[in-house]
């Protein structure tokens, strides 16, 4: 107990508001192990967000919301992918304006869905176990997608260190022309990987419109594809470091508010700037102590590849 | 099936040609979309495009606030090319941007309400200041400990939003504001104010410091060792170590100028068009700058121009809005749209499409 | 000086000493024109000026026409945006933000002939410049009121978005209402420093539930804090903000505040077509029906509905002011004394916490 505040309420709170961010980060870290900067997360997760509602809406189940999140967000590193893989463009730019894009488009779509309530997302029925003192509060209360972001967390980790399809990711991230050189079709596996990735962070989108929120505004994610590109970085492209990273930030942000629920005197400007001051400070400590040499991105990362012959 | 096979050196008949076809592109397909709302998609077009330049009502305004809009776009784009090329990740310029103003405009205030000369001077001064500590931070953190400055530089936007928030709340709101945020409104404090300087013409001293930036940085590129430097670095890090280019310092001048440049386009911005320190002072330019200076191909003259471009689309934008009754989220999505045409017939510059020979394993 | 300047100037002159009813002459159509700050998808204020705007065709009909432009940023943007209106051959123009206030002025100044109307300001710098405002704080009173009564854990929340008068008037207003009821009634405020931010909004509502809080207002604009409310199977209430919240009748949302411009929008353009128009300062409330209490759902007490009823229907008649003393600031000082009413300059200006809620306003 610290400032009236309950440990077990504050951790299954960040558990929750950390999902979307998660989700979307696991989907941008393995675009980013295949050597692709893809900047638009935040086009990408709004997409989900309205194509998730939409399609939960209409068909009344939130499960369908789910898979119709995951295909908007799909889409959309669909055009990223053209443009980046195929025509060469920028990724930089080309992430940007998927934001730009996005942001509109959802808004469009989504004009005649504003003030509807989505179907429900349950909590999984752990029955006693639930019950279980501050473990069954943090662990045993959620929705299934809760432990869906951490199960992704672990399918990433797996299949980046142990799986021949994460040894070919890592190869074409690293350096896409040696990895053509070895017979991989570097643009098919990128294609792949930014699908993956746009179907993530749809996911995550869907996640804040259908759980979180539940409702469609426009910009209804405010930024949060912004924080899932920085915790990749600050994860240093590693599965489990962006689930503390998640849960860093997300915790912070919760404890903030928190603390100005429970009426602690500090004053809140500084509080709301904490999560990003910590975040900081953590990623200085870690790349200035012993983990320095597992900082550096993967080799190719945002550059275009042509294969010349 | 077609094959690309690059060119030596990029076509100069392409590079004049591709954005031409990109606005093809996009009224095509922005006509559809605005068609598809139910608008008519020529009247759609000619507004966004047309009207700002030569509408007889709107046009004598219009033209005049194209480099008002354009003007810190190619401020900040300049700034952050500079770094790009040199593969230093600045994306931050919106923090710096913000810090810039908050500066600039806490120096004016500090003097208010004297009537002294060099305060405007002063003020130049302390808002290319501060988007330049501002931008020093992730660089310093780059260069000591090695961390990342694309996190960092995006994190500290959110860090100076938290400080734009509590200055316009707290130390710099005005004090004959009745309790409201925002601070003094330096359009009406002569000394610390950056008028239009010639009525009609929209142009202010922001948007001469960006034309200024722009020939600089031409000048830089095209002439000046450093320039050179800067685009070894970015093309070939190893050959840039042998040729003495000295990493660390690289980073700082590159992070400094990106910073000194946002900063000197918020303090230019706050001064003049918006005029005051409020909760949402920033619109977002440190942001579409990084469009603008890859639009522009990192190169200045393209900078220029992709800034002018940026800066009609917003333009016609808003009339397209409130003549015709299109939806803000449709300009947004149209926006989008001709990025993505001018960013994918950028191809035909640098590659050649030719039949492929035979079936090639991509 | 102009000619056309002089002339209006005469014209204001002369309308002056026919008693100042007209100061112009009546208009057959009229070009009613909005500058909005979100998308009016946003379910909240800009949501809430469009059904005002819309109002007006739905009155006058053809005799008026709506031009709009959403998402216009506070600043240089604005100004041109307002100017391009201006140019457009729109007669009277309405900037539904505070932050247009100064260039409503500075483009009012350039166009005299087009009237001006901006939304929670106090700049008038210039005659063809109106102000207008809501007096929320009359809703806020019944809903402390409610939340008094209603809370099991005697402690009641408020998320806020910045700590300016009109919120700080909100907050105190709800406390003090809820006080009265109930004397043993903590307040816990957590400010958001976002108008429109579902995440933060929803995390802040379960920051305030997770502390205990059962009864939580908001003064930011989404539906977030209710669908966390909603989360919690009729444990925690809340209230609609700007717009119903229909959605989440009868329980967790037992009742709103509805920001209702349709009337003052109706009577402005009303005035510009029949010749009355005359520059104001409005600041209404429920009286006027620019602030609306949503229905009073079951979820709470029959007897209680009827109390709430019955202030809102006082606070209609004019017979009851929800800032009548004596009341105390936080720290003690007196403010209002036994039966005064608060000046409206005292309110408008509000940055003070009264006596009762602990911490402090950010500054």
């Amino acid at each position: 107990m610290f400032g009236g505040i309950d440990p077990a309420l504050l951790i299954s709170a960040l558990m929750v508001a950390s999902v979307p961010i998660i989700l979307a980060a696991i989907g941008e870290l393995i675009v980013e192990r295949a050597g692709v900067l893809n900047l638009g997360v935040e086009g990408m997760m709004i997409m989900g967000a309205v194509c998730g509602f939409i399609v939960s809406v209409q068909s009344g189940s939130a499960v369908m919301g789910f898979v119709g999140g995951a295909i908007g967000g799909a889409a959309m590193a669909f055009i990223f992918g053209v443009l980046t893989q195929f025509l060469l463009a920028n990724q930089v730019a080309s992430g940007l304006a998927l934001t730009l894009f996005g942001l509109g488009l959802s808004s469009l779509m989504g004009q005649s869905f504003v003030g509807i309530r989505p179907p429900a997302t349950g909590a999984v029925p752990f029955g006693p176990l639930a019950d279980i003192p501050f473990f069954g509060r943090v662990l045993f209360s959620h929705d299934w997608v809760v432990y869906a972001s951490i199960a992704s967390v672990a399918a990433a980790w797996w299949v980046l260190k142990a799986t021949r399809t994460g040894l070919i990711l890592r190869a074409v991230g690293e350096s896409h022309d040696a990895a053509h050189a070895l017979g991989y079709k570097v643009r098919r596996i990128r294609m792949l990987a930014i699908l993956f990735g746009g179907a993530m962070a749809g996911l995550g989108g869907a996640y804040i419109s259908m759980v979180r929120v539940p409702q469609w505004t426009d910009g209804i994610t405010s930024g949060a594809g912004w924080i899932a590109l920085a915790i990749v970085v600050f994860a240093a492209w590693r599965p489990w470091r962006a689930l503390v990273g998640a849960y860093l930030f997300g915790g912070i942000s919760v404890l903030q508010l928190n603390l100005q629920a429970a009426g602690a005197r500090i004053p809140v400007e500084y509080l709301s700037m904490s999560p990003y001051l910590i975040t900081i400070l953590v990623l200085v400590i870690m790349s200035s102590g012993k983990g320095k040499a597992a900082l550096n991105a993967p080799a190719s990362l945002g550059q275009n590849f042509h294969a010349s012959r | 099936m077609l094959r690309l096979e690059k060119r030596p050196s990029p076509s100069r008949f392409w590079q004049g040609a591709t954005p031409v076809l990109a606005v093809v592109l996009t009224m095509i397909a922005g006509g559809l979309m605005f068609a598809a709302l139910g608008k008519n998609p020529f009247e759609a077009i000619r507004t966004i495009f047309w009207d700002p330049l030569f509408h007889p009502q709107f046009a004598d305004y219009s033209r005049p606030q194209l480099l008002v809009k354009a003007g810190p776009l190619i401020l900040i784009a300049i700034g952050l090319s500079l770094g790009f090329r040199a593969g230093i990740w600045n994306i931050g310029a919106e923090g710096q941007y913000i810090m810039g103003a908050l500066f600039g405009a806490g120096v004016g205030l500090a003097f208010y309400p004297a009537d002294l000369w060099f305060i405007f001077p002063l003020m130049v001064i302390a808002g290319a200041f501060g988007g330049w500590i501002w931008a020093m931070i992730p660089a310093i953190l780059r260069t000591k400990f090695n961390t990342n400055e694309i996190l960092v530089s995006l994190l500290m936007v959110y860090i100076a939003q938290n400080f734009l928030s509590s200055m316009s709340l707290g130390l710099l709101r005005n004090p004959e504001g009745g309790g409201f945020p925002g601070s003094r409104n330096l359009s009406q404090y002569p000394a610390a104010s950056n008028p239009e300087l010639i009525a009609g013409t929209g142009m202010h001293w922001g948007v001469i410091a960006a034309f200024m930036a722009v020939i600089a940085a031409y000048i830089l590129l095209q002439r000046h060792i450093l320039g050179f430097h800067i685009k070894l670095a970015g093309q070939a890090p190893r050959a840039a170590r042998y040729a003495g280019v000295n990493p660390t310092g690289l980073v700082l001048l590159c992070m400094g100028i990106s910073g000194a440049l946002a900063g000197l386009a918020g303090l230019f911005e706050v001064s003049g068009p918006a005029g005051q320190i409020s909760i949402d002072f920033n619109v977002g330019y440190g942001f579409t700058a990084i469009i603008v200076a890859f639009l522009g191909r990192l190169n200045p003259i393209g900078i220029l121009l992709a800034g002018l471009l940026m800066a009609l689309t917003y333009i016609g934008g808003e009339l397209a809005q409130f003549m015709l009754g299109l939806p803000a989220a449709a300009i947004q999505a149209f926006q989008g749209m001709l990025l993505f045409f001018l960013l994918a017939v950028d191809l035909l510059s640098n590659y050649r499409i030719r039949p492929a020979l035979k079936k090639e394993a991509i | 000086m102009n000619r056309r300047t002089l002339l209006a100037t005469a014209a204001l002159g002369l309308g002056l000493a026919f008693g100042g009813a007209a100061s112009a002459q009546g208009m057959d159509k009229v070009k009613a024109c909005f500058v909005y700050v979100g998308p009016i998808g946003d379910l909240g204020w800009t949501y809430q000026h469009h059904q005002g705007a819309l109002e007006l065709v739905e009155t006058y009909g053809d005799k008026v026409e709506i031009a709009y432009q959403e998402n216009v940023p506070e600043g240089a943007d604005s100004e041109r945006v307002l100017t391009q209106m201006a140019l457009s051959g729109c007669n009277i123009i309405f900037t539904t933000s505070f932050g247009y206030m100064d260039p409503t002025n500075t483009v009012a100044a350039k166009f005299p002939d087009i009237k001006f109307e901006h939304a929670t300001g106090y700049k008038r710098d210039h005659a063809n410049v109106s102000t207008y405002n809501a007096r929320f704080y009359e809703g806020r009173a019944i809903q402390g009121h409610i939340a008094g009564k209603m809370t099991k854990t005697n402690k009641i929340g408020y998320i806020g978005s910045f700590p300016i008068p009109e919120v700080v008037m909100g907050i105190n207003s709800y406390y003090l209402h809820a006080k009265k009821v109930n004397p043993d009634v903590e307040l816990s405020v957590v400010w958001a420093f976002t108008w429109f931010d579902p995440a933060k909004e929803a995390d802040s509502a379960k920051a305030l539930i997770d502390q205990g809080v059962d009864v939580i207002a908001s003064h930011t604009d989404s539906t977030a804090p209710l669908a966390e409310a909603a989360k919690t199977n009729g444990a925690v209430i809340g209230f609609g903000q700007a717009s119903d919240m229909a959605d989440y009748k009868p329980s967790p949302r037992v009742s709103s505040i509805i920001d209702n411009w349709a009337p003052y929008y109706v009577k402005r353009v009303g005035a510009l077509l029949d010749g009355t128009y005359e520059q104001v300062d409005s600041w209404a409330g429920i009286p006027e029906g620019e602030v609306e209490i949503g229905e009073i759902t079951d979820a709470i007490p029959a007897e209680l509905k009827a109390e709430a009823e019955a202030m809102r229907d006082a606070i209609a008649a004019g017979t009851y002011h929800p800032f009548t003393g004596p009341i105390n600031k936080q720290d003690g000082t007196a403010w209002l004394a036994e039966g005064a009413v608060a000046p409206d300059g005292d309110l408008l200006g509000m940055n003070f916490y009264v006596e009762g809620i602990s911490g402090d306003i950010p500054k």
